[in-house]
Formats: structure tokens, sequence, C-alpha cells
């Protein structure tokens, strides 16, 4: 007994003890890095595909991704994995978590990284939108990596069998109900519209405030405004789809089951994740299109997705091998070939005049729509105590849609509890 | 040292063990659990400092907290009475010379098996709008569908369906185990008495399997406090709350909001709560039953 302990302890030594000088020997920076999935599709392979590339061409950097799940999970296991003094060095988080990873202490700033003015410049590279929810009080603290906007998707085939014009997309709230009137069969076994209201509710619902010119929040995150009227018109609209139009099933719409549901037919119509578009596409036996969504008083939709944060507790060594993957993620080519692969957006205008991605737009000019719909766009719902006050939205959202509370009620106790939370920030 | 000290020294060894794994994992959690509960949340700006029962003021005006302990009452309602009958029932089918009996035993008890995500996946798909089996199922006799998970009225009994479908299987081996060991001449005697099997039952066999049913109930009360995976797939606690468990209003706290202080507050709220439970049914239930 006591032999083999010895002989474990003695054989724990040397391995150390190699491993140490091998260390020592080649100054390898091992990189520890944790992202999130939030749509279906075989996205972790793309990911590890693309670090391995980036192995290759930096054989100094070790890079060890996690994939964590989904954007809460990612958030918990990198700050668990902090607290617990074996941290992560970078990771994809979600790019709302931007003030409670700020008020954590968790993350340092791009600026306080970046020396070169050509790395200055490379912050100001990506759309100024996707910067929106990555910058706050003066610095930017991510950089957006797999980010979206909400896309309408719509049946043609659909479309085509209720007299619509195919290649025309409603365009305005008004033509979206009248459209989807026509495409709602009396029966049940098609409805013409879904939006879904589980999951992620309050960020359909910043594309329809928005769409009403109103939105949810002030850029220092301390604010919100959700009993506005304009916020309270766009719930009720949201609602009278269901219960007044009934053009879409009433009470709530389960985001995880809805691309199936429009894959098999049974909604003509779905608003979802530019980052399902691959695996719709994939997945449709029919003619289908993407739209950007519609307006009423002005076209809108809030971004979304994730962005990468370069931790603070971290070496000198490990920011810069950090930024350089980081880069490397970001470059043109790549978020080109990440934009193919899942239908996130390519992250820079530059992306989108890489040859792979143009020949890509010729062939499917889909891929474009959520480049197009980025002039209209606004920031996801972010504020301090974030958890709590988009909460607070998401209960108001479904208490609405479930009739268990009236539009203004609901929105109106949301803003209480909001301001309740946000008031030791003001 | 003298030879008692020794055997002291000798019988607190053994233990250490023991003890050891105890203080770490049961009572230095529960105390700290109960010593975070008095502090105010903390982040690197704003440290975490002393409150006293602050915590518990703000949970006493927390419609939430409110709103769950009400579900969870519900849900333990729902699931535990109906769960238990369903065992029995279970048992008593099962316990008879019965053609292919070993394969229905096996299918009672395949829920039991199978991991709560993995069930509530499957849910999921039974209970989706139209597409969903038990929509399928109700349009090939012509009725409408339903938005199960969707509508306030009807998510907490979908789910509470979907447990008691998973837990009744588990409870049913514990019967079975019970009757078989319960004397062939009682149920004997009983028939040459001229007694009903109704009676036989009432008057014999439930009686006789108190003590299980002891055992299964504080285990069904625990289970309907820590079962919250399926909503993590099923639901995330909504619609507005309608289904929306007490630990998994834990979890959202701790993880989602990072209010670890407030999570610690919920916890010793559900701690007190089990604690009370399983006393009243060790108290209550103990002198009615019969150990043999």
């Amino acid at each position: 007994m006591f032999h083999a302990v010895k002989k474990a302890l003695l054989g724990a030594g040397v391995a150390a003890a190699l491993a140490g000088m091998s260390a020592a020997a080649d100054a390898k920076t091992e990189l520890t890095m944790y992202y999130p999935v939030a749509v279906g599709g075989p996205l972790t392979k793309i990911v590890d595909g693309m670090v391995a590339d980036f192995e290759k061409a930096n054989p100094d950097i070790d890079v060890n991704a996690i994939y964590a799940g989904n954007y809460n999970d990612a958030r918990i296991k990198a700050l668990a994995a902090l607290k617990s003094g074996q941290p992560a060095q970078l990771s994809v988080m979600f790019s709302i978590d931007i003030y409670e990873l700020i008020e954590q202490d968790a993350i340092v700033a791009f600026d306080d990284i970046v020396k070169t003015d050509e790395e200055k410049a490379w912050l100001d590279s990506f759309y100024p939108t996707l910067m929106q929810n990555g910058r706050t009080a003066g610095k930017t603290w991510g950089i957006p990596f797999q980010r979206s906007t909400i896309v309408m998707y719509y049946n043609k085939d659909m479309f085509r069998a209720a007299g619509l014009d195919p290649e025309k997309a409603p365009a305005t709230w008004d033509d979206l109900v009248a459209a989807a009137g026509k495409l709602t069969k009396a029966d049940g076994s098609q409805w013409g519209l879904m939006i879904p209201s589980t999951g992620y509710p309050y960020w359909m619902f910043g594309a329809l405030a928005m769409q009403n010119d109103q939105v949810l929040m002030n850029g220092a995150g301390n604010e919100t405004y959700f009993d506005a009227p304009a916020t309270v018109g766009a719930l009720r609209f949201w609602k009278d789809l269901g219960s007044k139009h009934h053009v879409m099933p009433e009470g709530t719409i389960e985001w995880g089951t809805l691309r199936k549901n429009f894959l098999e037919g049974k909604t003509a119509i779905m608003w979802h994740s530019t980052g399902n578009l691959t695996a719709v596409k994939k997945g449709a036996t029919f003619d289908f299109g993407v739209a950007m969504l519609p307006a009423n008083k002005r076209r809108g939709t809030p971004t979304g997705g994730g962005n990468f944060y370069i931790f603070k507790k971290t070496t000198p060594a490990e920011r810069t091998a950090a930024m350089k993957l980081i880069r490397f993620m970001t470059s043109p080519e790549r978020a080109a070939q990440w934009s193919m692969a899942t239908g996130y957006m390519g992250v820079s205008p530059a992306a989108y005049e890489t040859a792979a991605l143009k020949d890509y737009v010729k062939t499917f000019p889909y891929a474009a729509v959520a480049r197009d719909q980025l002039k209209y766009a606004t920031a996801e719902l972010s504020t301090f105590q974030t958890g709590r006050v988009r909460k607070a939205l998401d209960d108001a959202i479904q208490a609405a849609l479930t009739g268990a509370k009236t539009p203004e009620a609901a929105l109106k106790e949301a803003q209480a509890t909001a301001e309740r939370f946000l008031k030791p920030y003001m | 040292m003298t030879r008692d000290a020794m055997r002291h020294v000798y019988g607190w060894l053994l233990l250490t063990p023991a003890a050891i794994l105890l203080v770490a994992f049961t009572h230095y959690p529960t105390v700290a659990t109960v010593l975070d509960s008095l502090y105010s949340k903390g982040s690197a700006i704003r440290p975490s400092r002393f409150v006293g029962l602050g915590q518990y003021a703000q949970l006493a005006d927390d419609p939430i907290f409110w709103k769950v302990l009400a579900n969870n009452a519900w849900f333990a309602l729902g699931t535990i009475p109906a769960s238990v009958a369903l065992a029995i029932a279970m048992a008593l089918l099962v316990n008879r010379a019965l053609p292919g009996r070993a394969l229905v035993r096996m299918a009672y008890f395949t829920p039991t098996i199978l991991p709560m995500i993995a069930v509530a996946n499957i849910w999921l798909f039974f209970y989706t709008p139209d597409i969903g089996l038990i929509d399928q199922v109700l349009s090939v006799f012509g009725l409408p569908g339903h938005n199960w998970l969707g509508d306030t009225a009807t998510v907490l009994p979908a789910i509470i369906a979907m447990t008691i479908w998973k837990e009744a299987g588990f409870f049913m081996i514990f019967y079975l185990a019970a009757l078989q060991n319960i004397p062939p001449e009682l149920g004997e005697a009983a028939r040459l008495e001229g007694a009903s099997r109704w009676t036989y039952f009432r008057r014999v066999l439930f009686p006789l399997l108190m003590p299980t049913t002891l055992f299964v109930l504080i285990n069904a009360v625990l289970n309907s406090f820590k079962l919250v995976d399926h909503l993590f797939v099923l639901t995330k606690g909504g619609p507005d709350n309608a289904s929306n468990l007490l630990l998994y209003y834990i979890f959202e706290s701790a993880f989602s909001y990072f209010d670890t202080n407030y999570a610690a507050t919920l916890t010793v709220v559900l701690l007190a709560l089990l604690a009370v439970l399983a006393l009243a049914q060790f108290f209550a239930l103990d002198r009615r039953i019969h150990y043999w």
C-alpha cells in the first residue's frame, strides 16, 4: 500500500518537473476560453475548427476552447471559474452581460490593452451598431463575435397558395396583419405568424418597441422606458396579433420549438435570430424567404448575441495572446467563414468585402439581410442589475400575452420594479 | 496515556472520516448559508455589508417569492398523492401472476431511469402546440389544439402530469418490495373469513404498507421541492412565473442576478420548510404506523 502511494507521488513529481521543464523550454502561452451556443446546428465543430486553425498559425499559443452551454451557462461557468482561482483568460459571453461583468470587476477594457495606433483603429473597424452593447463609460469592453439581429423567415410556397406575392414580404405592421390573416387557416392547422415569447421575450419585444420608435433603456444602463406610451403600444400590438387578429396562437410561443414549427409548415412566418439561417436553409423542404422586420413608425430590431471579453486576472503575455486570438477570430476572412457556416453576421464591413462572402451573398442573397437591417438596429436590452430588470420585462410581456394583465398594467409594474433596482445607479 | 484515554482517541479517530465529510458538506454549508443571508449583495464596487434581517424583509415584500411558494404547494399537492396512489396501484398489479410480468414492471420503471432533462426534452415535444403528440392525438378526435406550456392556467398541471409519470415508477419499486414481504397466509386467512378484496386491502395490506408509505411520502415531499431540472428545458419558470418553483427561483437569484445573498435567504427558507415538513411527517404518521 505504502509503496503504491510512494510510487504514485514519485510519478506525479516527475511528471510535474517534466511539465515545468517543457513549459520553460518553449514558453507556451495557454488560454482557456468559454463559449456559448444559443441556436441549433453543429456550431461547436465550427468554433473548434477555427481554434485549430489559429493554433496552427500560432504554435506558441495553446487554446483550450470549452463549449459552455447557452449564454447563461457560459456566464455562470466563466464567473465560477474566476472565483475558484482557475480562471479563463477570455470568453465569448452575452453582449448584454457587460454591466454585470464591469460591476464584478471581472473584465478589462480593450482600450487598456491596445497599444499601437493600428490596434486602436482595429477597435473601430466593426459595425458601430454592434459596438453599442460593448461600449459604456467611454470604453470598449466587448468585441463582437457571434452577433445577430432578428429577421423574418417566411414560407414562399404558402405565400403563393394564399395569393400573396412571394417576393414581397410584409413591410409594415398593417401589411403583416393583412398577410398573416390570409395565411392563417381557420381550422388551426396553419398559423400566419409566430413570434417566440419564451427564452428571450425582451429581445423580440425590443424589435417591436423600436418599430414603434421607442428604445427600452438609455446608454448608461441606469434608466428604462418600459411604461412609455410607445412601449405599451408595441406590447398591445403583439398581444392583438393573437387575441384580436387571430393570426398567431394565443399564449406564449416556445423559442426552442419554433424553428421546427416553421419547418413543419405550422406557421407561414416566424421571427427568429439570423443565427438560425443556415439551419433553416438546410432543413427547409420548401421555398423560403428572409426579410427585414416590418416597420410601424420605422423599421427596427435589436442586435443580439455574444461578444469577446478579456478577463482582468490575466498576465500581460496572456492578454497579448488573447488579443491575437480575438483578432484572428474576428478577422474579415474568419468572420466571413463564420457567417456562412451559421448565419450570424459578418461583424465588420470588411467581412462582406471578402471574395468568399461576396460570392455567397450572390448565390444566397438572404445572407445579407441582417447586414442591411443593421442601419435600423439598436442595442439589446442591457442595464445594471440586468438579470432582474430583464426578468421584470419578460414577466410583463408573458403576463400580457397570456391575458393575466393588460399591457399597461404589466409594463407599469415592470417599470416600477426596474426603477427600484436601478435607483442605486442613478 | 492511560488505557481509557487511548480508547477515547481510538473512538474519535474512527469517527473522524465521517465527521469531516458531514461537517464539510452538510454543517458548514448550512451555517455559511445562514450567515450569508444576513449580508447584502456585494460586488467589486459595492462591498457586501451586514443588514441583519433586511433580506428577509425584502423576501416578505417580494411578490415572486410568494408566487413560487404557492406554486410549490400546488406542485406538491398535485404530484404527491397522485404518484403515491398510482405507485400502489401499479405495484399491486405487477405483484400478481401476469403474463409478461417482467416486461410490464420494466415499462413502469423506465421513466425513472431516464434523466429528468431527457424526459423534459421528450415532453417538450409532447406539449408543443399543433405538432406535439398530445395535440395530434386530440386532432384525431377533432378536438382543437392547446398551447399547454404557453397558458398560465395549464402550464403547472402540465408539469405536474409529467412529474407523476416520472416519479410513480420509482415509488412502485418500494411498494413492490414491501408487498413481497407480506406473508401470503394473511391473504388466505382473509379469504377464509370471507373478506372482500377491498376490505383486505384497506384493513390488512395498506396498514402493513405504512412504513413504506412514510418513506415514500418523505421522499415525495423532498422531491417536490428538489426537482426543478425540467423547468430549465420546459418553461424557465414562465409564462409570468406561472410554473416557477422555489428551487428554480433560488437558482435564478444566484446565477442570473448574481445575488448570492438573496439566494442564501431563500435557501434558509427552503431548509426550514423541509425540516418542518419532515418532522411533521415523522411525528404525525409515526404513531399510526404498525412496524412488524
